[in-house]
C-alpha cells in the first residue's frame, strides 16, 4: 500500500486536492471561497485523469514523421475527458459568479449564512 | 453487424436533438413564439416516445443506437428499452401538464421580457432529461447532469427576489458537490475498467467483482467508486441528510418550476442511479456492497424526518416541498431493499410521486390565488369552495399521498410492503417506518384537506370557476386522470416496469 502510494503520488496529490476543494465548497460561508473550492475540486479531477492517461516516455497522439505505432503514444481519451470537463466547470463557475454578484448587489455581503439570516428577518 | 433499422428507432436521438435545437431557436424568438415552439416540441416528443415505447414493447428487447461512425468500445451510443421509452413519455406528459397548469401565473411571477428565456430553459431541461434517460455512456451522462443542473438553477432564479437567488445558490452548491463526487467516481471507474460505455464497464466490473471475492486487489476501489457515485446522485436528488436546499428552491420559485423540479429533475438523477446499478455495477455487486444499507437507512430517516418537518410547516408550498423529501426517502428505501421487487416498487413510486407532486403544486397555486395570494394554511380555510376544481384536485393528491386505494400512492405503498416482506432482515424496520410515515402523511395532508373544506363566513376573497381559466382546469383534470389511471390500471404498468428492468441489465 505505501509503495503504491509513492509510485502513484500524482493520483494521491489529486485526491488530497479533491478533498480540500470539496471541503471548501461545503464548509466555507464566503461565496467566493466556495467558488475557489469548486475550482480546486474540478481541477483535482483533471489532474487525476491526466495522471491516468499519461504514459512515461510517450507523446500526444499526433502523427509526425510517419510514426504510427501504438507504442509511441499516450491514451488520448482522458485528455478528451479533461477538455470536456473544463468546458463544464467554466460554465458552472460563470453561473455561480453571476449569482454571487446578484446576491452581493442585493445584500452587500458575500457571507451566505448572513444572507440567510437577513432573509429570515425579511420574512417574505 | 448493423441490421436494417426501423425508422422508429431513430426517434430517441431525434427527440433529444429536437429539444436542443428548439432551445437554440427559441433564443431568437419572442415569448409567445417560444411558448408555441415549446408546446409543439413537447407534443411531438410525446408522440415519438409513445411510438418508441410501442416498438420496444412489441420487440420485447432493447436496441442500441450508435451515435456517429464508431462502434461499441469507442463510440457513443443510446440504448432504448421499454423502461427508457416509458419514462421519456411520462416525463414529457408531466412537463406539458406542469407548464399548462402554471401558465397563467407566469405573467405575474416572471418579468415581462424573460418569458422566452423560461421556455429556453425548459427546452434544455427536457433535452438533458431525455439524454439522461437514453444515454449508454457515463461521461455523456455526466455532461447532461450538469446541463440539467444549470437549467434547473435557471428555472429557480427566473423569479427574481432575494429568496430565489439564495435558494438557487444553495441548490447550485449542493448539486456541484454531488456532481463532483459523481465525476471522480466515474473517473475511477474508467481508470479501473478502461471503458466509458455502460455495458462494457459492466463486463469488466463483473470480472473485478469475481476476482475480489477470490481475494483480488480491486475490492476497495470498487466499493469506493460505488459509494462515490451513489452518494453523488443521492445528494443531487435530495436524499434526507442532503435536503437543506430543497424547501426554499421548491417553495419560492414559479409554480411550474416547482412542479417540474420536484417531479422531474430529482427523478432524472434517480433514474440514472437505477441505470448505473443495473447496467454499470450490476445488481449483485451493488447488493453485496454496504452502500445499499446506507441508502436504506437514509431513506427510512428521510421518510420520517421529511414528514415531521412538513407537519411543522405553516406554508402550504413549503409543506408540499418537505413532503417531497419523505417521498424521495421511499424511493431510496425501495432501492435499499436489494430485491428486484423493491426496485420495481421504487420505479413505480418515481412515476406515482412525479404525477402526484406536480399535481399538488399546481392545485395549491389555485387555492392560494383565491386566498389573497397568501400561502399560510390559516388563510386557506374554505378555499376549496372558492375554487372547486383546485380543491378537488388537491384532495385527490392528498389522498394519493396518504395511500388511499384507487390512487397511485396506494399502489406504491402496497408494492413497497410486498417487497419488504421478501427481505428477512429489513422487513421489520421497513414495515414499521412505512406505517409511521403513512400516519404522518395523513396528519399533514388531511389537516390541509380538512382546512380547505372548512366552511367560513364571507371572507371577501373572490370565487373562481373553471370557466375563467380553461387551460388550468384542463391541466388539473388531466393530472387527476393520470393519478387514477396509475392507481387503477397499475398491474399492466407494473408488468411493463418489470419487463423494462429485465431489459435494463
Amino acid at each position: 500500500m505505501g509503495n503504491n502510494l509513492f509510485t502513484n503520488y500524482g493520483e494521491a496529490v489529486a485526491m488530497v486536492l479533491f478533498v480540500i476543494g470539496f471541503g471548501n465548497l461545503l464548509l466555507q460561508s464566503n461565496l467566493i471561497k466556495k467558488i475557489i473550492g469548486l475550482n480546486i475540486m474540478d481541477t483535482a479531477v483533471y489532474l487525476f485523469l491526466a495522471e491516468k492517461g499519461y504514459i512515461r516516455g510517450r507523446v500526444a497522439p499526433i502523427v509526425v514523421n510517419g510514426v504510427q505505432s501504438v507504442e509511441a503514444y499516450i491514451n488520448p481519451v482522458p485528455s478528451g475527458l479533461v477538455l470536456t470537463g473544463i468546458v463544464v466547470s467554466v460554465s458552472v463557475s460563470a453561473l455561480m459568479l453571476s449569482l454571487t454578484i446578484r446576491l452581493y448587489q442585493r445584500y452587500h455581503t458575500l457571507d451566505l449564512d448572513e444572507i440567510s439570516l437577513r432573509l429570515k428577518k425579511e420574512g417574505l | 453487424m448493423r441490421e436494417q433499422m426501423e425508422f422508429v428507432q431513430n426517434f430517441p436521438c431525434f427527440s433529444i436533438m429536437l429539444c436542443m435545437f428548439a432551445g437554440i431557436i427559441s433564443s431568437a424568438l419572442k415569448g409567445k413564439a417560444a411558448k408555441m415552439v415549446n408546446m409543439a416540441v413537447l407534443c411531438i416528443n410525446i408522440l415519438m416516445s409513445a411510438a418508441v415505447l410501442l416498438f420496444a414493447a412489441y420487440a420485447g428487447e432493447f436496441y442500441v443506437y450508435v451515435m456517429g461512425k464508431f462502434p461499441a468500445p469507442w463510440g457513443n451510443e443510446l440504448r432504448v428499452g421499454v423502461l427508457e421509452a416509458g419514462m421519456a413519455l411520462f416525463f414529457c406528459v408531466i412537463m406539458l401538464l406542469s407548464l399548462m397548469g402554471g401558465r397563467h401565473k407566469l405573467a405575474q411571477e416572471v418579468e415581462a421580457g424573460k418569458h422566452g428565456l423560461y421556455y429556453i430553459l425548459t427546452d434544455l431541461m427536457l433535452s438533458s432529461l431525455l439524454a439522461l434517460i437514453y444515454t449508454n455512456d457515463l461521461f455523456t451522462a455526466y455532461v447532461f447532469v450538469e446541463i440539467n443542473t444549470i437549467s434547473a438553477c435557471g428555472l429557480i432564479m427566473i423569479r427574481q427576489n432575494g429568496r430565489t437567488i439564495e435558494a438557487a445558490v444553495r441548490y447550485m452548491i449542493m448539486s456541484l458537490l454531488g456532481s463532483g463526487l459523481f465525476l471522480i467516481g466515474l473517473c475511477m471507474l474508467y481508470d479501473m475498467t478502461g471503458h466509458l460505455l455502460m455495458s462494457n464497464i459492466r463486463q469488466e466490473v463483473a470480472d473485478i467483482y469475481a476476482a475480489s471475492s477470490a481475494g483480488g486487489s480491486f475490492h476497495v476501489p470498487l466499493l469506493v467508486t460505488i459509494a462515490l457515485i451513489s452518494v453523488g446522485l443521492a445528494i443531487k436528488s435530495a436524499l434526507f441528510p442532503f435536503h437543506a436546499w430543497l424547501p426554499d428552491a421548491y417553495g419560492y420559485s414559479t409554480v411550474s418550476s416547482a412542479a417540474i423540479l420536484s417531479s422531474l429533475v430529482s427523478k432524472g438523477y434517480i433514474f440514472l442511479l437505477f441505470k448505473i446499478i443495473y447496467r454499470v455495477i450490476g445488481f449483485d455487486a451493488f447488493r453485496s456492497s454496504k452502500i445499499i444499507d446506507v441508502l436504506f437507512v437514509f431513506g427510512l430517516m428521510g421518510m420520517v424526518f421529511g414528514s415531521l418537518s412538513a407537519i411543522k410547516e405553516n406554508d402550504v408550498r413549503r409543506m408540499i416541498a418537505f413532503s417531497s423529501i419523505a417521498q424521495i426517502g421511499y424511493i431510496y428505501m425501495g432501492i435499499g431493499l436489494g430485491t428486484q421487487v423493491g426496485m420495481v416498487a421504487s420505479v413505480f413510486h418515481v412515476l406515482s410521486h412525479a404525477a402526484t407532486k406536480s399535481l399538488l403544486f399546481i392545485a395549491a397555486i389555485g387555492l392560494t390565488d383565491v386566498s389573497g395570494g397568501s400561502r399560510k394554511l390559516i388563510e386557506l380555510t374554505g378555499s376549496g369552495y372558492r375554487n372547486k376544481i383546485a380543491g378537488a384536485t388537491f384532495l385527490v393528491g392528498a389522498l394519493s399521498m396518504v395511500g388511499v386505494p384507487m390512487f397511485s400512492g396506494f399502489i406504491s405503498k402496497l408494492l413497497f410492503a410486498q417487497a419488504a416482506v421478501q427481505n428477512d432482515v429489513k422487513m421489520l424496520p421497513t414495515l414499521i417506518v412505512l406505517g409511521i410515515s403513512t400516519v404522518l402523511n395523513a396528519i399533514y395532508f388531511m389537516k390541509t384537506a380538512i382546512r380547505i373544506y372548512t366552511p367560513v363566513e364571507d371572507t371577501g376573497y373572490p370565487t373562481v370557476t373553471w370557466r375563467q381559466n380553461k387551460t388550468y382546469a384542463a391541466a388539473l383534470v388531466c393530472f387527476m386522470a393520470l393519478n387514477v389511471v396509475l392507481g387503477v390500471f397499475s398491474q399492466p404498468i407494473v408488468d411493463l416496469i418489470g419487463l423494462g428492468l429485465d431489459m435494463f441489465a
